[in-house]
């Protein structure tokens, strides 16, 4: 059995998206690889500032680098992106079943309490 | 953010702020929606997941109640308990909800209740917890076996990264 409560991969990529930077360098990896320098350029910051932001991703494995390639261009993990909208729909799902069962009790229900009495 | 049929419900999970937003529109008046949810008889009918019961132990929805219930099914079973903060006729109801297995776990709910005319109500849920930690697992609550699954993959692929 894996000890789930010692890290919380979930949490780490939220936490890791919830810099509006981070998010767009996300948005421009979906598009495509790209290395530093080339993510760096439309931003205000040195490469030293987006390579922090991409240790970040990566520690949330959000993205990866070849580690051979000379230009090691940065990788978005798509199935990680996959992984947490699959539990996001599930909640939704959840509850949306509670409330088709709502659905079906509001039916049935008296427009109002007075009628209840009758 | 709306997609397909008409009634299905959206949710929004906020990158900035630990909270999880659940929006749904309903074909019925905003009183008897309202009703639903604070008339305790038919508020255990409908709650929790699918093919589960709800035993009340207690359940004063009013500004300053409480309530606790039991949800059982599949051989689980687990309390729930919290308090109604603030009940405002078909306008609103602010409580905390808490899994008492998970006392710290605590969450701050505004529940919405909006009349859009013509029969038709919007409800907006909004759950906020005190860590993006606990936000997750109140997210995947209700289904331990997908996000063992899930992690497990995800260890998976961070391994492999």
């Amino acid at each position: 059995m894996v000890d789930y409560t010692a890290a919380d991969p979930l949490s780490d990529v939220f936490s890791a998206l919830a810099d509006p930077t981070r998010r767009d360098i996300v948005a421009r990896l979906a598009v495509g690889d790209a290395t530093v320098t080339e993510l760096a350029e439309p931003y205000d910051v040195t490469v030293q500032a987006v390579s922090k932001h991409l240790k970040v991703l990566e520690g949330a494995g959000l993205v990866s680098r070849s580690r051979d390639a000379q230009r090691r261009p940065v990788h978005l993990e798509a199935e990680v992106f996959d992984l947490m909208t699959k539990w996001i729909e599930r909640y939704r799902q959840l509850a949306e079943e509670r409330y088709r069962r709502l659905d079906a009790f509001l039916e049935t229900m008296p427009d109002n309490e007075k009628e209840e009495g009758k | 953010m709306t997609t397909n049929t008409k009634h299905e419900t959206q949710i929004i999970v906020d990158p900035d702020v630990p909270l999880v937003r659940i929006i749904r529109e309903f074909e019925a008046p905003v009183e008897k929606v309202f009703r639903a949810h604070t008339d305790p008889e038919i508020f255990k009918q409908w709650t929790g997941p699918n093919g589960y019961e709800n035993e009340i132990e207690t359940f004063d929805c009013r500004t300053g109640g409480s309530y606790r219930y039991k949800t059982s099914g599949d051989g689980w079973e687990g309390w729930f308990r919290g308090s109604f903060h603030e009940v405002r006729p078909n306008s609103v109801i602010i409580q905390t909800f808490n899994y008492e297995d998970i006392p710290d776990g605590v969450s701050l709910d505004r529940i919405e209740f909006e009349d859009l005319g013509d029969g038709r109500t919007r409800l907006t849920s909004t759950s906020l917890v005190d860590s993006f930690e606990g936000r997750d697992a109140f997210i995947a609550s209700g289904m331990e076996v997908g996000v063992n699954e899930g992690y497990q993959r995800l260890d998976a692929i961070l391994a492999a990264s």
